[in-house]
């Protein structure tokens, strides 16, 4: 029977250590650990040559000083002696001191790497396991230089002991992880498959490790391992309980290496029929014992054969494909999700989730919905309600939610705080996926927002009204029952923002009932209005204009309420401004204006829920297991950027299918017929043709994309390479640089990157630049200028495509370089009588262009504008507001270089965003980026009316104009407006003068301020 | 692929209750200063919990599976989708050894003897894998080891 007693062979090192245990403070320590270290540098520098021993010795007490948590900044010469000593304890004391304090100094890792080699030259087993299992535990690279030959030959030679095989196939394994690079594979490769095949099971465990790594990135060369690791688990699972002698752990043969094979088999799909026979038979083996009254009674005997059975239980799900494995997986871990065992009752709620998402199983792990509710009630450890959570969210569908949704609110009251957030997106997006009946889904949402409200994000409250806005069977019971959960005495402010926003939008439809009078309904939300934070109380302003719009007779007793002081003269300058301009809007603007501005808000564009995106954030892919993200995550990335998902796959549902008109981010339409000509160009411009080009690296178009409005960032980027822009552009001309970095520590060799254009682009496109440097060295930069000339218009875009060698490998990436048309756009002035006369000229037919596609989905002119307008923004954050308006720039830079249609469009887009600005977003930046906008607009406008609408909103911008650029705008309104004639009742030079008058209506502490953000910053 | 670069361990601990590190023992490269956030966040989140609770506990974007023993917590951090059982067995396996080789292992043999524990370590779990799993090997091995003092 081995035992050691008390620190044996060093004395004075048990000493040293029981001195540090008794002292009583940490003053007490410092002084003992002070005393040691000059005692120990002394003996170092000591003329006296220490003998081993002592030397053994002083640097155990260093190394135990440095785990206590201090600095050690002398002895590794000391250490690095002991690697030469003779004596196995001094050698171990040395190489333990180099594994814990790991040290880049570049001469001693010249010695320790000389001494290792000595070690593992010398043939005597015990010493080349020590330099093994250092080699392992620093695994640096200059280490994986030096050995990264020897250790294979060791491996694979037919006189290595046992336990040094082990080792060396771990170390091999921790070098290839470290650099890949320097561990080529070779003859090695075939023999270390065969160790599966090893008598001593020791090396077989250690084997599997290195091959499923090797596998996972070699998977032909380690082919061959599958059909081995079968028999040989087949070997296993069929061995009585005593045959495996030292690897039966409590009756379980093999335990551990059972588990890596069945990991192993992970890498690959389903074998070969005659080898998918045998494993078959393995994994019913595996199950049948499951079935089995145990041999044991000690939980180490089940966790052991559970184990297993979990990793087989895995591998079925992974190759998803025998019905009949999967059922009875399901039925094992059904009998679980029930047993005494906690730890058994988590893994199989666990499991079960990824068996939800198997067609096979999704209706056997249906019928434990029973199980997995009581789970919810009952389990004490709140991890445990975690995976029954997620697995109710991976169970349901339309036949279920309404039952899992109600469990969940339920739950929902109880909850721990810590998984709050997280059920709350689930039960807002179960109830969107599966609602048939909207007026369940507005009730679960209110209900949601009623128990959790603090934990209902800004995403959840936007979806609610982006489904009512777009869904028009909902409206009046959305209405309804916004007003009636308000009626509560104390409710939730994302309560009052989701009722405040609806009752503004559709309180009309309830405004019938005496019982929600107009009044009433003002008065309702009015009631709250002081206790809500200042977003919520600037979404309410909105509201209030609204209802002027909507209900003429309570506009006195709004204008009241916003002429107040409280309002008018706000200390917040959101606020202060909207009171201001909500009350001049109101005053100065007819019904018919009122009307126009304040429309009901256009449907918002289908597409991937903003809550799912946020709970994959949250929760990381793997978590939100639909059907085919499970299939999605499986194929494997070559380039190793994320996917681009599409479109609008499996996102929650679409009423109408509908497709981002802007085209920014979605896939490429497959080409079809003529080339769309100028009737197009809007979306021309946006749409690839990728068709032409060589294959693009995944995710290259999205990238793409967010390039046509900006100029710099990062255009690419995986795990070896990055490549940054930046780039300028004037009129004809453009410089791009491009930026090449490598992200790894190993040089990039033949680096060449090439421009490519296509025919058609060459003639219109002049692109030169030098090469650049064909080595790339590890974390280095390179820098790349292009000249650019744009000689003629063109659609498609360049193609960057860089080749290199990485390590042993030849890379070569493709990606779109963006350069288009817009960039060469330039803005012109233009006073209005040119403009016009210019217009006018735009008569002759041959200068109308129009033609004719075919859509590839349903069109309408309403949700076509809302689109435009909307393309990116539909979740109103600060972030994609900005990028609105910068597309919507673009858009315009492109409506004044075409004729009407588009430009019509353009315009509509910009009385929108008027619009959208009053509807309540609190973007600060949009404030200041609009009033070029209007400006620009008013200023060639050719449509009186919209000019007429814009009169209106002009106070609320002419303060945060320049003085010149108001009144020139002014003036152009003066002409637009006056060609309308007397028919329309409008006195415009009146409603102008009325404007001007109005200006210094802004007073109040926040009026300086709100001068300030003017119209150059709109980048 | 996660699994491709990084060690199935990435660290093993053990603790005692006080939250006094008994042994680091780190599969991946962390600086001091990490480290030691480390050892805090997991004796917070592992001491907590009680006997009723499962011995895994999601950790960062790791799972910790663990084990008290008396005072001390033995605690492995794998990958998330690694097998629970399968490590919570190894920590007991390890824990046998332990045993054994200290004759009624107990908190002071890890103390006094910390040198020998890396020893006892390095025959089971290798470069964050398991590298031996025969306590009977694992035993002979060290027994001969102690001969050559």
């Amino acid at each position: 029977m081995p035992a050691v007693s008390k620190g044996d062979g060093m004395r004075g090192l048990a000493v040293f250590i029981s001195d540090i245990r008794n002292c009583k403070s940490k003053e007490a320590e410092i002084k003992r650990i002070n005393k040691e270290l000059a005692n120990i540098r002394s003996k170092f520098k000591g003329d006296k040559a220490l003998d081993g021993y002592s030397k053994k010795k002083y640097v155990c007490k260093l190394l135990f000083i440095f785990l206590l948590g201090h600095d050690i900044d002398f002895g590794h010469m000391e250490a690095v002696n002991l690697l030469s000593s003779n004596r196995y304890t001094e050698k171990q004391i040395g190489y333990l001191f180099i594994s814990v304090l790991v040290n880049s100094n570049s001469e001693l890792i010249r010695l320790i790497n000389n001494a290792i080699k000595n070690d593992l030259a010398s043939r005597n087993p015990t010493f080349m396991g020590l330099a093994l299992h250092c080699i392992a535990n620093v695994g640096s690279r200059e280490m994986a230089e030096a050995f990264a030959g020897e250790i294979p030959k060791i491996l694979v030679a037919g006189d290595t002991m046992d336990s040094v095989k082990q080792s060396a196939a771990l170390c091999l394994l921790r070098l290839y992880r470290a650099s890949p690079d320097l561990v080529p594979m070779g003859d090695w490769t075939s023999r270390v498959v065969h160790l599966l095949n090893d008598q001593h099971l020791g090396v077989v465990t250690a084997a599997t490790s290195l091959i499923t790594t090797l596998a996972q990135k070699n998977p032909e060369e380690f082919k061959t391992s599958v059909s081995l690791a079968v028999s040989r688990l087949s070997r296993i699972v069929t061995s009585a309980s005593t045959d495996l002698q030292d690897y039966t752990y409590y009756f379980v043969p093999a335990p551990w290496l059972s588990v890596k094979l069945l990991r192993l088999l992970q890498c690959y799909p389903p074998p070969d029929p005659a080898v998918r026979g045998r494993l078959t038979e393995c994994l019913e083996t595996i199950l049948n014992k499951a079935q089995e009254p145990p041999k044991s009674k000690k939980v180490q005997h089940s966790n052991a054969k559970n184990a297993v059975l979990f990793e087989a239980i895995s591998l079925i799900i992974h190759h998803d494909s025998e019905p009949n494995l999967l059922v009875r997986a399901c039925n094992q871990l059904g009998q679980f999700l029930q047993h005494r065992e906690t730890n058994l009752r988590y893994l199989a709620l666990e499991s079960m989730c990824t068996l939800a998402s198997s067609e096979f199983s999704h209706e056997a792990v249906k019928t434990h919905i029973d199980t997995v509710i009581n789970a919810l009630k009952t389990e004490r450890d709140v991890s445990v309600r975690q995976r029954a959570v997620d697995l109710l969210y991976a169970m349901c569908d339309r036949s279920n939610a309404q039952q899992i949704v109600a469990e969940m609110l339920s739950y929902l009251e109880t909850a721990d705080y810590s998984i709050r957030e997280e059920i709350v997106l689930k039960v807002a997006i179960l109830a969107e996926k599966y609602a048939v009946d909207y007026t369940w889904y507005v009730d679960t949402i209110l209900n949601l927002i009623r128990i959790a409200g603090d934990y209902v994000s800004e995403e959840v409250w936007y979806r609610v009204i982006q489904i009512v806005i777009n869904r028009d069977d909902v409206q009046g019971y959305a209405a309804k029952t916004v007003f009636e959960a308000l009626q509560a005495p104390a409710c939730h402010e994302n309560l009052v923002k989701v009722g405040g926003y609806i009752l503004g939008e559709f309180g009309n439809l309830i405004a019938g009932d005496p019982r929600s009078s107009p009044l009433i309904q003002f008065d309702l939300l009015h009631s709250k209005f002081h206790l809500c934070s200042v977003p919520t109380r600037a979404l309410l302003l909105s509201t209030y204009i609204k209802f002027v719009n909507l209900f003429p007779e309570v506009k006195t007793t709004i204008q009241d309420v916003l002429r107040s002081d409280s309002q008018l003269k706000n200390a917040d300058v959101e606020l202060q401004q909207r009171a201001v301009e909500y009350l001049r809007l109101s005053s100065v603007a007819s019904t018919d204006i009122l009307a126009t501005v304040l429309e009901e808000m256009p449907p918002f564009p289908e597409r991937e829920s903003s809550i799912l995106a946020k709970l994959k954030k949250k929760k990381g892919p793997s978590t939100v297991t639909d059907l085919e993200e499970a299939k999605r995550e499986r194929s494997v990335d070559v380039n190793g950027a994320p996917e681009p998902a599409p479109a609008s796959a499996s996102a929650a549902s679409t009423p109408s299918p509908s497709a981002d008109l802007l085209g920014l981010g979605a896939a490429p339409p497959a080409p079809t017929g003529p080339p769309p000509s100028a009737g197009g160009l809007l979306v021309d411009v946006f749409s690839d043709s990728a068709s032409a080009v060589a294959p693009l690296a995944p995710g290259s178009e999205d990238n793409f994309a967010r390039f046509v409005c900006k100029n710099n960032g990062v255009l690419f980027e995986n795990q070896l390479l990055q490549i940054g822009l930046k780039s300028e552009f004037r009129q004809n001309l453009g410089r791009m640089f491009i930026f090449y970095g490598n992200k790894t520590s190993t040089q990039f060799l033949n680096f060449t990157p090439t421009l490519i254009c296509a025919d058609d682009l060459q003639a219109n496109l002049n692109l030169q630049t030098k090469p650049v440097d064909p080595t790339v060295d590890g974390g280095a930069q390179v820098q790349q200028v292009v000249n650019i000339e744009c000689v003629s218009d063109f659609t498609e875009a360049p193609v960057l495509n860089i080749q290199f060698r990485y390590g042993g490998t030849f890379q070569n990436v493709s990606v779109k370089l963006p350069i288009t048309l817009n960039k060469f756009f330039q803005p012109t002035e233009m006073a209005s009588q040119d403009f016009f006369q210019r217009w006018k000229q735009l008569s002759n037919p041959q200068q109308e262009v129009q033609s004719i596609f075919k859509a590839k989905h349903p069109m309408d002119t309403e949700i076509t504008k809302a689109k435009l307008l909307l393309g990116r923004s539909s979740d109103l954050g600060q972030h994609s507001l900005k990028k609105l308006i910068l597309t919507l720039q673009t858009l315009w830079a492109l409506a004044s270089s075409t004729p009407k249609p588009p430009r019509l469009d353009a315009c509509c887009v910009w009385s929108r965003i008027c619009k959208l600005r009053c509807t309540g977003s609190r973007c600060a930046q949009a404030r200041t980026l609009f009033p070029r906008g209007y400006v620009t607009y008013c200023r060639s406008s050719f449509n009186p009316m919209q000019a007429v609408g814009l009169c209106v909103l002009f106070p609320c911008v002419s303060a945060t104009l320049g003085d010149h650029t108001a009144h020139s705008t002014m003036e152009h309104l003066s002409t637009c407006t006056s060609s309308l004639g007397p028919g329309r009742g409008w006195d415009t030079k009146g409603l102008l003068t009325g404007t001007t008058a109005g200006l210094p209506v802004q007073g109040g502490p926040g009026s300086m301020k709100s001068r300030q953000p003017v119209v150059q910053s709109t980048n | 692929m996660p699994l491709l670069v990084l060690p199935q361990i990435r660290f093993i601990l053990i603790q005692n209750r006080a939250g006094k590190t008994r042994l680091a023992k780190w599969y991946m490269q962390f600086d001091d200063d990490e480290k030691q956030k480390l050892i805090e966040e997991v004796h917070a989140v592992v001491t907590v919990r009680d006997a009723k609770h499962t011995n895994f506990v999601e950790f960062r974007n790791f799972k910790i599976i663990y084990r008290r023993y008396a005072g001390l917590y033995f605690c492995i951090c794998v990958d998330v989708s690694d097998n629970n059982l399968a490590y919570l067995e190894a920590i007991h396996n390890f824990v046998e050894v332990l045993n054994e080789y200290f004759h009624n292992v107990c908190e002071l043999d890890l103390v006094f003897n910390f040198y020998k524990v890396y020893t006892v370590v390095d025959e089971m779990f290798l470069a964050g894998e398991i590298r031996e799993t025969s306590q009977t090997k694992v035993l002979k091995q060290l027994l001969m080891l102690q001969s050559l003092e």
